[in-house]
């Protein structure tokens, strides 16, 4: 599984990038992580609002910081 | 009719501009052994009177406009941007500009996604001006602070400006002027998240929490140079400076703020005070639009997506732009 934590450089992006970290963990789940932080980057993957979450290419959560619960539900979903 | 026009009046002037809370403050303050007549008891008054009334409506706005984005993400209203051409395409890029995020920061981002996506240069334009400058929160505060008409006609000439705007932009044929990055990125589709309604208010309720963060320094900072002008600048000063018969108070208002940062919500308390010592109606629409179209960090990001030829075309057209307005609300001041 591939998540990408999407945003240049915000304080929203950090937290939703921990919350992030913190979900995995919690369930233990093989994942890489990834920030993305440079707009080039940013704009080939067609987002446009920071912050944002994409697992395996997929926007799960955009523009918006979600809490470590809110992740975890949206993780469970996809799995 | 008379019911429906003191009704109207009513909510314009309490419900929106919470005069009640004016006379309660006036009256607390009073009470404490303060002397409200006085400059330090009046400015003191405009301060706590202009800070609550801001925070409470800037809440109340910002979780339900937010909860209306929630239904527009910028993947969404790019979508259906491109099935638009023409002058119709600008109006709705304006049009859906007031309905997305409230500073300038957060405008720039979404600019280089949909120049990115193949959006025609000038319907991108056209979003990016309508953006900070309009928004349904301006709508109502201004009603609260100018009254109606003002404010439909404030929402109407920034709109008209985004769409002109934009569309002078499409005719200087610039989209070369364009970063090459953003022109190579290619155009991706992607689906939104899909939310229910308890999703989209979270989401409403996180923009409310992080908008309120980010812009109380504005706020107080914009109340408290509201309250001082409104106490110990001289009417005869402002009169002078920026009033509506003097041809250069426009160009004067609008140099001033283009320097300066802020958003619309913390702009309103200055113009207000600016507005009661006698500046032109004109003069204090073009300091605020100055003041939230055009600013140093906005530039400086815009940069990053486009090459300096597009943003100087950008930068002259809506500085001239906000000046015609100027004028023009200067001089049909009368009719309001």
């Amino acid at each position: 599984m591939n998540i990408k934590v999407i945003g240049e450089g915000c304080d929203r992006c950090d937290t939703l990038f921990d919350n992030t970290i913190e979900a995995v963990a919690q369930l233990g789940l093989d994942a890489e992580i990834e920030k993305v932080t440079s707009l080039i980057e940013i704009v080939k993957l067609g987002v446009m609002t920071a912050p944002s979450l994409m697992v395996d290419g997929k926007l799960i959560v955009s523009g918006q910081v979600a809490s470590v619960d809110k992740i975890i539900k949206l993780l469970k979903k996809i799995k | 009719m008379n019911i429906i026009q003191s009704a109207w009046l009513f909510f314009q002037n309490q419900i929106l501009g919470m005069r009640w809370l004016n006379q309660l403050v006036g009256r607390l303050l009073t009470a404490l052994g303060m002397d409200i007549t006085s400059h330090l008891g009046a400015s003191l008054q405009f301060f706590l009177y202009d800070t609550v009334k801001i925070f409470v409506l800037l809440s109340v706005l910002i979780f339900s406009i937010s909860y209306i984005q929630s239904f527009f993400p910028p993947e969404r209203t790019k979508r259906i941007l491109s099935r638009f051409h023409g002058i119709g395409a600008n109006t709705l890029a304006a049009l859906l500009g007031t309905v997305t995020p409230f500073c300038s920061c957060s405008s720039i981002p979404l600019f280089i996604g949909f120049t990115g996506a193949g959006l025609p240069l000038g319907v991108t334009f056209s979003f990016l001006i309508s953006s900070p400058l309009v928004d349904l929160g301006s709508l109502i505060l201004l009603t609260g602070t100018f009254g109606s008409k003002i404010a439909i006609a404030y929402v109407l000439v920034g709109l008209v400006l985004a769409v002109l705007g934009g569309t002078l932009i499409e005719r200087l044929h610039l989209d070369n002027e364009v970063e090459e990055f953003i022109r190579n990125a290619g155009r991706i589709d992607l689906d939104s998240p899909a939310l229910s309604l308890g999703d989209r208010l979270e989401y409403a309720k996180d923009q409310l929490i992080s908008t309120v963060k980010k812009v109380a320094p504005y706020i107080f900072i914009g109340v408290t140079i509201g309250a001082f002008i409104h106490n110990f600048i001289p009417q005869s000063t402002i009169e002078t400076l920026l009033g509506r018969e003097k041809w250069y108070s426009v160009p004067l208002a609008t140099l001033t703020g283009i320097p300066m940062y802020a958003d619309i919500f913390g702009t309103i308390p200055v113009a207000e005070s600016l507005f009661a010592k006698g500046a032109g109606l004109g003069t204090i629409l073009s300091f605020m639009m100055s003041v939230t179209a055009l600013s140093l960090p906005s530039m400086i990001m815009l940069r990053k997506a486009v090459k300096p030829k597009l943003l100087t075309a950008f930068f002259i057209i809506v500085t001239v732009g906000i000046m015609l307005i100027g004028f023009l609300f200067n001089s049909f001041a009368f009719l309001f």
